[in-house]
């Protein structure tokens, strides 16, 4: 039989407010245990949360950057379960009524599209930290250590429709939600940090059938390879239980990156019972078209309409449009280095082939580069002057990665091409000077130069290539070509 | 001296008949005789007092005294106060200190006034009799075999003994209102969302509301002036400009329209609590009101909706006593969920663990909609019921409490004869309106308190007609004999 997996996502966003989002601890990653746990983080007797709005903008920008509706009135309440890192014994979500309402999202997989639906977007905060293993942090061994400073955090819950086919489009989806939460400037997309973290909920169904199958949830992945992992051996694991005959029990399960298998936590029996309600100590949450005004105020040009600017304005293909806008900080590099330039085809050919293969190599963030777009807008000007070629920029670029940083002479045109000269890299273009390489070539090389006059076709391209090689490469192949052909048939 | 209004209190102080320190020194000699039989405090710091005291002499002496600067207040420890042991009357904050005030608590402070100590209470405030504390229950000054009523029943006892100049508690179905009743003297419980709740300990989130209980209303109308106002800690906290609650204490009652709902004149009404009311009302029929006939017909329903309500919201506030970061936690137990099981089950008393379990049980998936959301939806058909009724009157009158200080350990042990405690009583918690208490006459020498009930905001109106009568007769000022 022919599977089908079918796939959803939940992802949880930490949202980029200083304070929390019922109190005014910070929300800095790193501190000291428990020094940003106030008297609310730490749910004493009598403490009250209060709503911070930034958290709220931060929801509605996201709602506006997916054509979301927002809720003109939405209710935070009450998901009651017990858990030493949830201080109430409860945390503060939005359950009947979240603030984000159904809205879209459109991946690109290989070269096909796809539009995935987000079911909603509610506010949340998150809860605080456990660690099992406290021997080196002097606490007594066999105790668990809470940390409270991540409780009441606040978070952003993304669900999708089960609209995904596949660990490629989960994971495309996850990476265009990470790249837009980001460009939003409402998530600092750290994942390691847990600032970005994904539920997958994976189900498999006979291809053709329209009925879901039973789905288990992946919980907490916070990485890219280890969500492809975890989808692909769950998919292996459901499909190959139900050709065995067995059947798949609702269950939360959890992803081990070293076994690489994905295991159950709790089957449904075991799930909670939230009892959720309205939390009393908060009024609805409401939204008015003044306060989206505001937030759509502060929007920056979205991925999608600044791709079909890309094309139209600079004439990028469609493919390189899309690889340019891919963070803003990659849009911004491209647009700086387009304009100095004026050369945005070149531009994007150096930004997607060496300088994102530089990038890669160490490691480095686009919006950390060693090369500023200046820099490489000087390099790409020198390439179109044909002051250097192709091959000689791509070659030159990992020696400017050392040295270009802070150098003022080297984000201009004419200060890289002093500098490239000196180095000797600059292409010779001198008709005269490229025809007193070819006279001392052929004064070397008679006997070459007569075995092509008798017909040696392939006599030809060794005087090419020694005329090159006296020039340490630097003469431009065309104009060799064409003096020495000259050069011979007088 | 300690039959003084606040008043009077303040012009002692002004005129340096007194000083804070000596007329402090008073109140904590009198608890120091009268507490170990009345157990009206549950936490007693004199040389906190004392020392806030010496600060109010030094305000008073620099001539910035505010109206209650220097005068000694009981706290219901209820009230989160730095420094200060807050128990909420349970076993679970035996040890508990606060690290922080209640709103309330610095609201006195920035007035100057002094915090005499934390007084007894019913667990979490769950209960119409102090019964439930952990600390054990309180004497009804008028008679030592009898309840205080609750869950103030510690601040009551105290005013009612004059332990104390005036004293605050709190009302989520009739917490401040009953005690004022049984004990005699005068309790206000607010419009939700006058008095900030921040660091008052919640039972009921949507229902709990502070308010003052002192010998009368002038006193309230001082003591509310402190206590209301908008504060941002708390979402529910009503931002609207700060009013002056004694603006309307000499109006006239001159065509004020005065409605009786019929339902709380019914059955179940002590027949000599009735005859008390009824004077009442012909008094004030003398002072020029109008009496109407009025109709709250869902307000039998306010028991049983209130029994869903209150520990549906309790069952979720007292889950952060899990032994976890401060609180009672068991000695000794083998994982996780052991600590959780004992530490509660220790910690918590049995009517707290009922409506636990009640409040558990209506949340639950499968009986949410039956009970809880049902609930809510007769909440505001008993709200409606009072909009109906403010349409034809002014002001609501009635029993506070079906019967007077009934003896302790009579109800202990049937848990729905308490809840009846508070039958005239919740409605109003339910609606969001502000009632009262006044004293109002006796029953075989126990006191009986008639309900003010106002429409929203209108605190200022019911004292008004609250100190009209207090002008005319003189129940207010009888205090029991035996301990002046």
């Amino acid at each position: 039989m022919e599977w089908e997996v079918v796939i959803g996502l939940e992802t949880h966003t930490q949202l980029q407010t200083k304070t929390k989002i019922f109190s005014g601890a910070s929300t800095a990653f790193g501190a000291e245990p428990n020094t940003q746990a106030d008297v609310v983080s730490t749910a004493l007797p009598g403490v009250l949360p209060v709503l911070n709005r930034e958290a709220v903008n931060c929801a509605i920008k996201f709602g506006l950057a997916i054509n979301a509706e927002i809720a003109p009135r939405s209710v935070f309440a009450r998901k009651n379960y017990f858990y030493p890192d949830l201080p109430k014994g409860y945390q503060i979500s939005q359950y009947e009524l979240p603030i984000v309402g159904k809205g879209k999202l459109t991946i690109q997989v290989g070269d096909k599209e796809k539009i995935i639906n987000i079911t909603r977007a509610h506010l949340e905060e998150d809860a605080g930290k456990s660690s099992h293993d406290l021997k080196s942090g002097g606490a007594v061994e066999g105790m668990s250590g809470i940390d409270l400073n991540r409780a009441g955090t606040p978070l952003l819950e993304i669900v999708t429709e089960p609209d995904m086919r596949s660990a490629a489009e989960a994971v495309a989806y996850a990476k265009k939600l990470h790249e837009l939460v980001q460009w939003i400037d409402i998530c600092d997309g750290n994942m390691q940090e847990g600032s970005f973290r994904c539920d997958v909920n994976v189900s498999v169904r006979p291809k053709g059938s329209e009925k879901l199958g039973t789905r288990r949830e992946i919980k907490n992945l916070n990485s890219f390879k280890f969500m492809t992992q975890a989808i692909e051996y769950e998919t292996r694991w459901q499909i190959e239980t139900l050709e065995d005959g067995g059947k798949i029990q609702q269950a939360t399960v959890l992803f081990n990156p070293d076994t690489g298998e994905t295991k159950s936590m709790r089957s449904k029996e075991e799930a909670n019972d939230y009892r959720y309600f309205p939390d009393p100590d908060l009024l609805p949450l409401e939204v008015t078209e003044a306060d989206k005004a505001r937030v759509q105020a502060t929007m920056p040009e979205l991925p999608e309409a600044m791709k079909a600017r890309f094309e139209a304005e600079y004439g990028l293909s469609r493919y390189d449009a899309a690889l340019m806008t891919q963070s803003t900080a990659h849009a911004k590099y491209f647009e700086q280095t387009a304009k100095i330039s004026n050369q945005p085809k070149l531009a994007a050919n150096f930004l997607s082939g060496e300088i994102a293969a530089l990038l890669n190599a160490d490691n480095i963030d686009i919006s950390n580069c060693p090369i500023p777009p200046e820099n490489l807008a000087a390099v790409i000007g020198l390439v179109a002057n044909q002051k250097i070629s192709n091959k000689t920029a791509k070659d030159i670029l990992p020696n400017l990665w050392k040295v270009v940083s802070g150098n003022f002479i080297l984000s201009t045109y004419e200060g890289m091409l002093l500098h490239l000269t000196q180095m000797g890299a600059v292409q010779i273009n001198d008709a005269s000077a490229i025809e007193a390489i070819i006279d001392g070539v052929l004064a070397a090389n008679q006997a070459m130069a007569e075995e092509f006059k008798a017909g040696k076709e392939k006599a030809f391209n060794a005087l090419v290539g020694q005329a090159m090689k006296a020039s340490k490469g630097k003469a431009n192949p065309a104009q060799v070509n064409e003096i020495l052909k000259k050069k011979l048939s007088s | 001296m300690i039959n003084s209004s606040l008043k009077q209190f303040g012009q002692m102080l002004a005129k340096k008949e007194i000083s804070s320190v000596e007329m402090t020194q008073t109140f904590l000699n009198r608890i120091q005789q009268y507490n170990p039989s009345i157990n009206a405090f549950i936490t007693l710091d004199a040389d906190k007092t004392l020392a806030q005291a010496k600060l109010a002499d030094a305000r008073i002496a620099a001539g910035t005294a505010a109206p209650l600067t220097g005068i000694p207040i009981a706290q219901k420890d209820i009230f989160c106060a730095k420094g200060w042991r807050t128990t909420c009357g349970s076993k679970m904050l035996e040890t508990f200190k606060a690290p922080y005030d209640a709103h309330v608590i610095s609201q006195f402070d920035a007035e100057g006034a002094v915090n005499l100590g934390k007084t007894n209470m019913d667990e979490f405030a769950m209960g119409s009799s102090n019964e439930t504390s952990f600390f054990g229950g309180v004497k009804n000054p008028w008679d030592f075999d009898r309840v205080p009523g609750g869950s103030s029943g510690g601040s009551a006892a105290a005013v009612a003994a004059r332990l104390c100049a005036a004293a605050t508690g709190t009302d989520t179905g009739g917490s401040i209102r009953q005690p004022a009743s049984l004990c005699g003297f005068t309790g206000l419980k607010p419009t939700y969302g006058l008095v900030s709740r921040y660091g008052m300990i919640a039972f009921a989130s949507s229902l709990d509301q502070a308010g003052p209980m002192a010998k009368s209303a002038e006193d309230c109308a001082l003591m509310l002036d402190v206590m209301a106002g908008f504060d941002e800690r708390d979402s529910t906290s009503l931002n609207r400009p700060k009013e002056l609650y004694t603006r309307d204490l000499n109006m006239a009652l001159k065509g004020l329209r005065i409605g009786l709902p019929r339902e709380y004149f019914s059955e179940g009404l002590d027949a000599n609590v009735a005859k008390v009311i009824e004077a009442a009302i012909a008094e004030y029929k003398k002072l020029g009101a109008e009496i109407v006939d009025i109709s709250l017909p869902n307000s039998q329903l306010s028991i049983p909706v209130y029994y869903v309500l209150a520990p549906a919201e309790a069952s979720s506030n007292l889950s952060r006593y899990d032994g976890v970061r401060y609180g009672h936690r068991a000695a000794q137990y083998d994982d996780l969920m052991d600590m959780y099981m004992k530490s509660r089950a220790e910690g918590f008393g049995a009517e707290v663990k009922r409506r636990i379990l009640i409040g558990t049980y209506v949340l639950s998936a499968g009986y949410y909609d039956a009970y809880y959301l049902k609930a809510q939806q007769i909440r505001r058909l008993i709200a409606d019921d009072f909009v109906q009724a403010f349409k034809k009157c002014d002001i609501i009158m009635g029993p506070t409490a079906p019967s007077t200080a009934f003896k302790a350990g009579e109800k202990a042990d049937d848990p729905v004869a308490m809840y009846l405690q508070d039958v005239y009583t919740i409605a109003t918690n339910l609606a969001g309106l502000p009632g009262m208490s006044i004293p109002a006459g006796f029953s075989n020498g126990l006191p009986v308190g008639l309900q003010i009930m106002g429409n929203y905001f209108d605190e200022a109106r019911m004292l008004g007609v609250a100190h009209a009568y207090q002008q005319v007769t003189d129940w207010h000022q009888k205090a029991p004999e035996g301990i002046l």
